[in-house]
């Protein structure tokens, strides 16, 4: 049984879950690779996107994800529709279910939405990034690209930077990578470092030099320009100086150390545009399996999993 | 699922023998092998296609080309029994478009497994001819579909299980009989 029936966050999955999720992942990706890169598994079944947040890649790859495994699919996005109106995201939800829908996946800019969502409707709910609390799919996807290039992640070092306090990524990265035994440092400016990090079983660096030259991997966070509203550092330049993945860093890395980043990059701030068309860097891999990590969640929840019986279907 | 062993219906031998008549027919009917192509059904019918592969190489010193289908995503019982988890892998490193595949199974049962592996074969291109070839043919189909090669017919109640068993996954080799023990055996259909 595979004993979940949302995606909230990583952090109520168990490292068998999680692998389970992963090894499903690898068998969907070479789906990707057929000739008809399209499996029958959720012909029938509606699934919803509801982006109540502006979200490119992830909307996309959900949607990809959804068609490859033949599920018929409705998008809505905030903009535009009722939202606007002043609808809340319980009525909306209901309004979408009363249409029968099987699953939701959704984005919102608050913290717990997901949760809150799940406790109120009867379909699995798949959070695709709720505000500051998790990106479980990022997590899924950034563990399952360091998988391919790194084998078992136990013992890895796995080191994270930018704005840790308010990144989703980070914490579902971390959850992720600490149940599967992997060793995580985050690095970022002060003002960026919640102050609990230590709790969660990682390291906290605030040299970028000191944090990576051990790594085995390096996950670039993307500077929300959008959230800093508070001008937490003084601007883009100075963060650039301290904490940009640029060629002088990319020396320093171990052999074999690989270079992520979630997108959208701001280029030539927290990654140079030389790292971010480089050879350590896997981020188009990265896009790849996320499409791959959202069919093996879909599938996987769509239903529940069950031992396998015998051989007779 | 418990399964109580009733009868053993055929030893190592008995399978190598019913591999290599079987192998015999395959290359009648097709005239020798060219552009013929293995595909065993995960996961023991990958172990027969192996050695049905080895039982054509023996008779005319060709190596047949061997795949491996997993058909795990093209089940049409996911609404009501959920997903199972994968348990092998589809690899077929070549191109199926005009060749003639036979596949592999262990035991043809309702006929859904079958169906389920014809339809992923499609999304893989234009075989010439799609064959099969099964090591035991219990009977109880539910659709349209027959054996090109049979290793033995083995007529069963609906209650019964057989349970092919390979050195690879089972440490032995043989083909038995038995009852199902647990109630919830009547969802293997």
């Amino acid at each position: 049984m595979f004993g979940q029936k949302h995606l909230l966050d990583l952090e109520s999955y168990t490292a068998s879950q999680i692998l389970e999720i992963l090894d499903t992942a690898e068998n969907f990706r070479k789906v990707l690779d057929r000739p008809i890169p399209k499996v029958p598994v959720l012909r029938a079944k509606t699934v919803a996107n509801l982006f109540f947040e502006n979200s490119t890649r992830t909307r996309i790859s959900f949607e990809l994800a959804e068609k490859r495994l033949s599920a018929d699919v409705v998008n809505f996005s905030a903009s535009g529709s009722s939202v606007a109106k002043g609808e809340t995201l319980r009525d909306t939800a209901e309004n979408i279910l009363a249409m029968k829908v099987d699953m939701i996946v959704m984005r919102h800019p608050d913290s717990g939405a997901a949760r809150y969502l799940a406790d109120r409707v009867p379909c699995s709910v798949i959070n695709a990034g709720d505000g500051m609390h998790e990106h479980p799919t990022q997590g899924l996807l950034d563990m399952m690209t360091m998988r391919q290039h790194l084998g078992p992640l136990e013992g890895k070092k796995i080191t994270i930077v930018g704005d840790i306090a308010h990144s989703r990524v980070a914490r579902s990265n971390t959850w992720g990578l600490s149940k599967l035994g992997a060793e995580v440092t985050v690095c970022g400016p002060a003002p960026m470092m919640p102050l609990d990090m230590e709790s969660l079983g990682c390291k906290v660096e605030y040299d970028l030099e000191k944090a990576i030259v051990d790594a085995d991997a390096v996950n670039v966070l993307r500077i929300q320009l959008e959230r800093q509203e508070n001008q937490i550092f003084p601007g883009n330049r100075e963060y650039a100086r301290a904490f940009r993945m640029d060629r002088r860093m990319i020396e320093k890395l171990k052999p074999g150390a690989i270079v992520m980043h979630p997108g959208p990059m701001n280029r030539d701030v927290e990654i140079s545009s030389e790292v971010a068309d480089g050879d350590r860097q896997v981020i188009l891999e990265q896009v790849t399996n996320g499409v791959a990590v959202r069919m093996a969640v879909l599938y996987l929840l769509s239903g529940g999993a069950r031992e396998s019986l015998g051989e007779d279907l | 699922m418990q399964i109580r062993e009733k009868a053993q219906i055929l030893d190592a031998a008995d399978m190598d023998r019913a591999m290599a008549r079987i192998a015999h027919e395959v290359i009648e009917r097709n005239h020798g092998t060219d552009d013929l192509l293995l595909i065993g059904i995960q996961r023991r019918g990958v172990s027969l296609a192996r050695d049905l592969q080895a039982a054509i190489s023996r008779i005319d010193g060709t190596e047949v080309t061997l795949g491996t289908l997993d058909i795990t995503f093209y089940r049409d019982d996911l609404s009501t029994l959920g997903p199972a988890p994968a348990v092998g892998s589809t690899e077929l490193p070549f191109d199926i478009n005009d060749k003639t595949v036979v596949l592999v199974d262990d035991v043809l049962y309702t006929g859904r497994t079958v169906r389920a592996a014809m339809n992923e074969l499609m999304d893989y291109g234009r075989a010439r001819a799609i064959q099969l070839a099964v090591l035991i043919d219990r009977g109880h189909r539910e659709l349209p579909i027959r054996a090109d090669f049979v290793g033995k017919n083995v007529p069963t109640s609906s209650r019964e299980v057989i349970k092919v068993m390979v050195e690879e996954f089972d440490d032995v080799k043989k083909v038995v009989v038995g009852d199902l023990i647990d109630d919830e055996a009547s969802d293997e259909a």
